[in-house]
């Protein structure tokens, strides 16, 4: 967060004594209480009538502290914090920490476990598009899209709640496996759910891709090219959106992704309507892991050999996933205690939202709400 | 005093027209309630339509299937705080949403419902409704800049762009209109009994199109629906409605130009919006859809009379037939009302709604009812036929609302200044070329 008093920002607008009418540019303020900035993101855009010359992001708004909590809970208590962060995609937090901490323990979860775990992170990323495709088009205004996609994340939300009895902060996962088996009829309930969203895929984009208005929107509108996202650190269907095949599903496979048979879309252009596509076609690739994972769950236990009090060796670990809005790493530092010395978490939407300003330079009003809407950004990750 | 009264009743003038200032009054005040009974009909509706569109039930608590919704509304509104904004222009904050709704209802004073049911005839009717309906903007304009805020003033902006990029290509779209009332008519009715006079006359616009058995519309078929379509575009950009709803983007704007507003000035916003609406579709259906007339009104069938039932010895039986429209289209909804009465779930919290449900379609069946009897069915035909076009365009405005994304500003622009200014003009030449195509043929001959 920078003071934006000092950054010279307001320098070249209007003084205290002069109104906003006598200055050639107009300071706008959005946020952080507007409805398309997905939560509370402040965007100070600096427009030339409707022209955007400049943004400055301002984050914190729903700061909680989460890695510093870290340091005064054991490894076990910190598990359901994470799931706080991205609140849309919680399963995939609780799955980078779950795999960390592993890691410092030197365990591995069993391959039961572990297939469970990839049908519900995958799960989880279909709640998480589906979520992000709704409120995206909503920005844009289009508003049928996102009761079409609610209707069908709550399938998943209900699959979640018969699972562990939580639908949005589930923590399904624990430190070495899972903690519940799955219950009767959930290979079927999986089934029937990759069933049911299959053509309703379909729906969304009926509405969408073919729409002049939509496409009109989103083509060439925030470019992001490829070398421009490694230039940022952007990762996740953003990233692929420009090009780049990178994937850590595939380019370092964890919890038994190898074993499952899937592509990586890409874009060419890296514009919205590329990202558009990427994560749609990111929502068919999912349904063909959980298709192929829910089927051939094994048998056997669900839970490694864990140790009751965790006290890993002195050391440190980076692990990364690839979750639905990124890479989310989890940096572990262990101090030989039950409590982590320090937890680092490597946030996708973080990292994303620093390319708003670059996409968004010359664009137009209506254009900033598209793109951040585009990069799919969750406060509750950016602001941890 | 009563001669001043019951004179008019023989008359076949508007009372504008007339000169009868009782009448006049009379139909001002049963036109101000008709358009507010259709916003409130379309809060409804259009939360409904929209719900269904979206796999939602919409409004289901007040009244059965929120039938009371309005109501409560309308109440929720008027007892709210009215909020001024300390920085704001007070006066021109006052004076916003009351111009926005008086120009919504003053272009009815030339909307003919009917051949004599309008308040007046002007013979300059169809410049007069533009005119006015464009000063609308002015009230957006106006509550942007006194708002003394950043995102209505940008709403405002939008709104007075959008305008000037849309007014131009509905003009000319209209003039193609008026020039077709001056020429004979070809169509999917045939051929028309030759050319009219041209007018600018709203009712005379109407007449035309009964004389040239044709709706402007299929008119030179496609150069009429080309030029609908114009209007069709541009008037929902003129009525700030998905997908131009640019002032008042939500996702963008917060609320646009109306974002400092609450309680009942932003009600009067509301109902000078649904009012223009219903206003510029009006305008839509007048120019092109026949206004009052009913679909084929050339068509009359044998010539039938039958005694008390039908005693119009010069029309012919179809005539008799679309006669029962109106009462067909009430019953219609009564039937709908008993059904979904009889749908309702049996439960103790629910019988009171479904009483309510009940009783709704009663007075829905009475009106069916009253609309049956003779003289009641001659003389709605003309309203209901108007209304019921109102009402099509209406569902067309959710419609779009839920299907399409916003356009953004520059797109507008482009839409507006180079695909529908250089398509009104093209559909205007075409209009004059194929309507004076023997005279230019005969010039032509002449020439070589």
């Amino acid at each position: 967060m920078t003071d934006s008093t000092k950054s010279g920002f307001y320098q070249e607008t209007a003084g205290p004594d002069q109104t906003f009418l006598d200055a050639n540019e107009l300071v706008l303020n959005m946020g952080p209480q507007h409805p398309s900035t997905h939560g509370v993101l402040r965007v100070i855009l600096r427009l030339d009538g409707e022209k955007v010359l400049g943004t400055e992001c301002v984050i914190g708004y729903l700061h909680r502290g989460v890695e510093k909590i870290a340091e005064n809970r054991t490894y076990t208590m910190f598990n359901p914090y994470v799931d706080r962060m991205d609140y849309v995609a919680a399963v995939s937090n609780g799955l980078g920490y779950c795999l960390a901490v592993e890691k410092l323990l030197n365990i591995e979860a069993p391959p039961r476990a572990a297939y469970i775990r990839v049908v519900l992170t995958e799960l989880n990323r279909m709640a998480s598009h589906q979520l992000w495709l709704g409120t995206h088009a909503l920005d844009i205004g289009a508003m049928t899209p996102l009761f079409y996609t609610f209707r069908d994340r709550e399938e998943i939300l209900k699959i979640y709640e018969k699972y562990c009895g939580a639908r949005l902060t589930t923590h399904a996962f624990r430190i070495g496996g899972t903690l519940y088996e799955t219950y009767d009829g959930f290979e079927q309930d999986v089934n029937n759910f990759v069933k049911f969203v299959t053509p309703k895929i379909g729906e969304y984009e009926e509405l969408l891709t073919t729409n002049r208005i939509w496409v009109e929107r989103t083509k060439g509108v925030g470019v992001l090219s490829g070398k421009d996202c490694i230039d940022f650190g952007v990762t996740g269907p953003v990233l692929r959106a420009g090009g780049v095949k990178w994937d850590l599903r595939k380019a370092q496979p964890y919890s038994m992704y190898d074993k499952f048979d899937f592509e990586i879309p890409t874009g060419e252009n890296g514009d919205t309507f590329d990202r558009y596509i990427v994560r749609i076609a990111e929502m068919r690739q999912s349904l063909r892991i959980i298709d192929q994972a829910v089927n051939s769950i094994p048998a056997g236990p669900i839970m490694a050999k864990v140790p009751k009090v965790m006290k890993p060796a002195v050391g440190e670990v980076y692990v990364s996933i690839e979750a639905p809005k990124g890479e989310l790493g989890y940096f572990v530092v262990s101090d030989g205690s039950t409590q982590p010395y320090r937890v680092r978490v490597r946030p996708p939407s973080f990292v994303n939202l620093q390319a708003l300003d670059k996409m968004v330079r010359g664009a137009l009003v209506a254009d900033v709400v598209a793109v951040i809407g585009t990069l799919d950004i969750v406060l509750g990750e950016v602001d941890r | 005093m009563l001669d001043y009264v019951t004179s008019y009743l023989h008359s076949s003038l508007t009372p504008g027209q007339a000169g009868n200032w009782l009448w006049a009054l009379v139909y001002i005040l049963v036109i101000f309630a008709g358009v507010s009974g259709i916003v409130i009909v379309m809060n409804w509706g259009e939360r409904k339509a929209l719900a269904h569109m979206q796999v939602r039930l919409g409004p289901m608590r007040v009244g059965p299937h929120g039938l009371m919704q309005p109501i409560a509304d309308a109440i929720k509104l008027l007892t709210k705080e009215d909020i001024m904004p300390s920085e704001a222009d007070k006066p021109i904050f006052w004076l916003a949403p009351v111009w926005v709704v008086m120009i919504a209802f003053s272009v009815f004073i030339v909307v003919p419902f009917g051949p004599t049911h309008a308040v007046t005839d002007m013979n300059i009717g169809i410049l007069f409704m533009l005119g006015v309906s464009s000063l609308g903007v002015l009230g957006i304009v106006m509550a942007g800049w006194a708002s003394n805020s950043h995102f209505p003033l940008m709403g405002a902006l939008r709104s007075s762009a959008q305008m000037v990029s849309y007014e131009i290509a509905m003009g000319l779209a209209v003039v193609s209109a008026i020039v077709m009332t001056g020429l004979g008519g070809i169509g999917p009715y045939g051929i028309g009994s030759g050319a009219g006079s041209g007018t600018l006359s709203m009712i005379g616009i109407v007449q035309a199109q009964a004389q040239q058995h044709v709706w402007f519309i299929f008119k030179f078929f496609p150069v009429g629906l080309v030029a609908f379509f114009i209007f069709a575009v541009a008037m929902i950009a003129e009525t700030n409605r998905a997908p131009f709803d640019l002032p008042e983007a939500e996702s963008e704007l917060v609320a646009g130009f109306h974002t400092e507003y609450s309680g009942l000035r932003w009600s009067l916003f509301m109902l000078g919006e649904y009012a223009g609406m219903v206003a510029v579709s009006s305008i839509a259906i007048t120019l092109w859809l026949g206004g009052w007339l009913r679909p084929f009104p050339s068509t009359h069938g044998p010539a039938i009379n039958i005694p008390f039932l039908w005693e119009h010895p010069e029309q012919g039986v179809v005539d008799f037939a679309f006669s029962f429209a109106p009462a067909l289209v009430m019953l219609a909804l009564a039937f709908f009302s008993f059904f979904n009465a009889m749908r309702m779930p049996k439960h103790p919290l629910l019988k009171i709604q479904t009483i309510g449900l009940y009783a709704f379609g009663l007075v829905l069946a009475g009106v069916g009812l009253i609309l049956l009897a003779p003289p009641v069915r001659d003389r709605i035909q003309d309203i209901f036929w108007f209304v019921f076009k109102i009402a099509c365009f209406m569902y067309l405005y959710i419609w779009y609302r839920a299907t399409w994304p916003r356009y953004r500003f520059d797109q507008l622009m482009k839409v507006g200044w180079k695909v529908l200014l250089p398509l009104g003009l093209g559909v205007l030449l075409v209009t004059g070329i194929i309507g004076l195509g023997p005279e230019i043929a005969a010039w032509l001959k002449g020439v070589v």
